[in-house]
């Protein structure tokens, strides 16, 4: 054994200490996980648990569906006398409990026009006893309306009863279960019309931000860093000021009297206020102000590390300023380009609050509709679906974000 | 005009002040929206434009009235105290659980590091709107949706990544055997945590601390789908302003937020520059 190595005492000795110190940067970081695990992480899960679980018929009509199990939906049959009865007996239950309306609500879902069926079929049912429809609710059930005769009502019962359901990703794509359990495209495309409308609007902006920040990250960059601090206070300020107080900005300057219109017809160069806020244009407009210094800071940061002198040297050895440009300082600058534009990418695809306030209808995003299944249709599980999807976005970009430029490369200010 | 190189051709000086042109524009794009908002806030009229009144400095077209509505208005007062507090008590969270957690994740003994960053992080770079869901569907089944509890979690669960951030570039050059010395030399662990590391990363934790501020005092999402009535803040209220009825005393409030962001960028400013004086060890502190 020669002198370098170590004795067999002291080797457990390092591991231990070296267990002994792993437990306590965990313990220091613990805290924080387990309160962003509750606070944080725990809602997400919700929210894309909420996505797929959809108990509400399995919750009206349990017993009916435990019946239906037995019941083969390709076969040109109609369930059986006992299921039937079963159906008569909770639905006379919901009848009784007001949530008839519910379940009928969740069936025309899958088969448009049953809800009439149900509805009055129950409000029938709610006159007689247990007992009668215990020994010919089929009967009486099958003699309220023929439709009940259509398998395909069955078909719809059976298909809403699990409490786990892909339905609405569906939705979120545009396609449905026709009546034959068959996935098939719907009529009106709003929801991929939607995304490809808010993946526009976001590579937009990226495109604009981009546009304008390179000239002036190139300027601070190559200034004395006496003007670029200067001058950098004048980007900083806008990045630090309230969302709200920017796209308020947005409304004085935008709307019909608004500064632009009002200085365009003083000029004379308009005589009727052009329709500005509440666009599309204006949600690009305002975007690009509130985003344009997460691509200058990323920018500005590349740009301040590159050595002026392979410029100069190109110029000098005869190239011209443009080709030198485009050969030489152009490709160098790429890793800030891409890192701005990923940036500013990801948090425009999800914005909600400037759409929601200078775009109108048209100039509405996919946070936009989340929203509007939340509030006020109450659509929650579409919303869940919608949001799952858009963090599935998020979280493929900013995997390629990850890969190119590195997360922990996120500065602040 | 400046002596440009023998090499310049007349072109090259035509793109160098086209250059300079264009980055003064797109500094007046940044800054004049912000700008628009001041002169506005003092208009006499109820309108968000400029009067002609205003154009000729005329003393009558100027009021202070929409700032006297602030105060008359028991609604932005809520909204202010609101504010304040939510951010205050978020902000103490937030930097207490960030400046431990980055402690423990600074270090490369650190199992599973680069996860529990991912983690950490993903407050961050989540949409608002899908956090403000879930948050919504999770906190009324604990029947902390509409409570000040509720808000305060989530608003410190969104500051969080900011602290961690900001405390780890702190941490970053920050020489462990310090530690060590002061613990070989038989100081308790927490007069070593007060008294050896907390001086040195306090830059990074009181940037920190005001980054998670200004991320809850600027934050409307999540108290829109969480807060109840009695919880509105100062965003929370502008947006209804906005939405509804478009209402001056906005732009007061508007006024008053740019005066705070002022404050805030030049104190983080301060520290940055004190941060960067003490690395370079021009500065013993």
């Amino acid at each position: 054994m020669d002198n370098n190595s170590l004795s067999v005492e002291e080797i457990i000795h390092s591991r231990r200490l070296l267990k002994r110190k792993k437990r306590l940067l965990l313990l220091f970081t613990m805290p924080l996980l387990i309160f962003v695990f509750i606070t944080f992480i725990s809602p997400i899960a919700t929210m894309l648990y909420r996505s797929v679980y959809h108990p509400t018929v399995s919750q009206l009509i349990p017993q009916t569906l435990v019946e239906l199990k037995r019941w083969d939906e390709t076969a040109e049959q109609l369930p059986d006398g006992e299921t039937l009865k079963q159906f008569t007996i909770e639905l006379r239950q919901l009848a009784e409990q007001r949530l008839s309306g519910k379940l009928a609500e969740e069936i025309n879902r899958l088969k448009p026009g049953s809800s009439s069926l149900i509805k009055s079929s129950a409000r029938k049912l709610k006159r007689k006893s247990e007992a009668e429809l215990q020994q010919q609710g089929d009967q009486l059930l099958l003699g309220y309306s023929k439709k009940w005769q259509d398998i395909t009502v069955w078909r719809a019962i059976k298909r809403a009863g699990p409490a786990f359901t892909d339905s609405y990703y569906l939705t979120t794509f545009d396609l449905q279960r026709n009546s034959d359990g068959e996935i098939e495209q719907r009529d009106t495309q709003i929801y991929l019309k939607l995304y490809w409308k808010s993946l526009k609007i976001a590579l937009i902006i990226t495109l604009l931000t981009a546009l304008l920040a390179y000239p002036l990250a190139y300027y601070l960059a190559n200034a004395s860093s006496k003007i670029a601090n200067r001058l950098m206070v004048l980007v900083l300020l806008p990045f630090w000021t309230s969302l709200l107080v920017r796209t308020t900005s947005w409304i004085a300057i935008l709307q019909t009297n608004g500064v632009v219109n009002s200085t365009l017809m003083k000029i004379g160069i308009i005589d009727q206020p052009l329709e500005l806020l509440y666009t599309q244009f204006a949600t690009i407009i305002a975007m690009t102000h509130i985003l344009l210094p997460f691509m200058i800071l990323p920018l500005y940061s590349v740009m301040k590390n590159i050595d002026p002198s392979y410029y100069r040297a190109a110029l000098s050895l005869g190239s011209k300023p443009l080709p030198a440009f485009i050969k030489i300082y152009l490709p160098m600058t790429i890793p800030g380009v891409s890192a701005g534009a990923l940036l500013v990418f990801i948090i425009s695809i999800g914005y909600y609050i400037t759409p929601a306030i200078v775009g109108g209808t048209e100039g509405q995003m996919i946070s936009n509709i989340i929203a509007f299944h939340m509030q006020s249709s109450n659509n929650w599980e579409l919303a869940a679906a919608l949001g799952s999807l858009l963090l599935a976005l998020i979280i493929g970009l900013y995997w390629l974000y990850d890969r190119y430029v590195g997360v922990n490369n996120i500065k602040l200010g | 005009m400046k002596n440009y190189p023998k090499y310049y051709s007349f072109w090259h000086i035509l793109a160098h002040y086209g250059l300079r042109f264009s980055s003064l524009l797109v500094l007046a794009f940044l800054m004049l929206p912000i700008l628009v908002i001041i002169p506005l806030s003092f208009n006499v009229e109820p309108f968000f434009t400029f009067t002609d009144g205003m154009l000729a400095l005329d003393p009558e077209a100027y009021s202070l009235k929409w700032y006297a509505e602030i105060w008359h208005d028991d609604k932005w007062l809520l909204a202010i105290k609101n504010s304040f507090l939510i951010g205050i008590c978020a902000t103490l969270i937030a930097t207490v659980l960030g400046t431990l957690a980055a402690i423990g994740l600074s270090n490369p003994a650190m199992p599973w590091q680069k996860l529990w960053m991912a983690i950490l992080l993903s407050p961050m770079i989540v949409p608002l709107i899908i956090t403000a869901a879930g948050m919504y569907f999770f906190y009324s089944q604990l029947n902390l949706a509409g409570s000040y509890l509720g808000v305060i979690l989530a608003h410190a669960a969104l500051g969080t990544p900011f602290v961690l951030i900001t405390v780890n570039a702190a941490l970053s050059g920050f020489d462990y055997s310090l530690v060590n010395a002061s613990l070989g030399l038989g100081a308790r662990p927490t007069f070593t945590f007060f008294k050896v590391i907390m001086p040195l990363i306090r830059p990074g934790v009181i940037s920190g601390a005001l980054f998670a501020f200004i991320t809850s005092f600027d934050e409307v999402v999540v108290v829109l789908f969480l807060a109840g009535p009695e919880q509105r803040t100062i965003p929370r209220q502008m947006f209804s302003g906005l939405r509804e009825q478009i209402n001056p005393t906005i732009l007061a409030v508007a006024t008053l937020l740019i005066l705070i962001s002022a404050l805030l960028l030049f104190t983080i400013e301060y520290l940055r520059a004190r941060a960067e004086r003490i690395q370079s060890g021009e500065l013993d502190d």
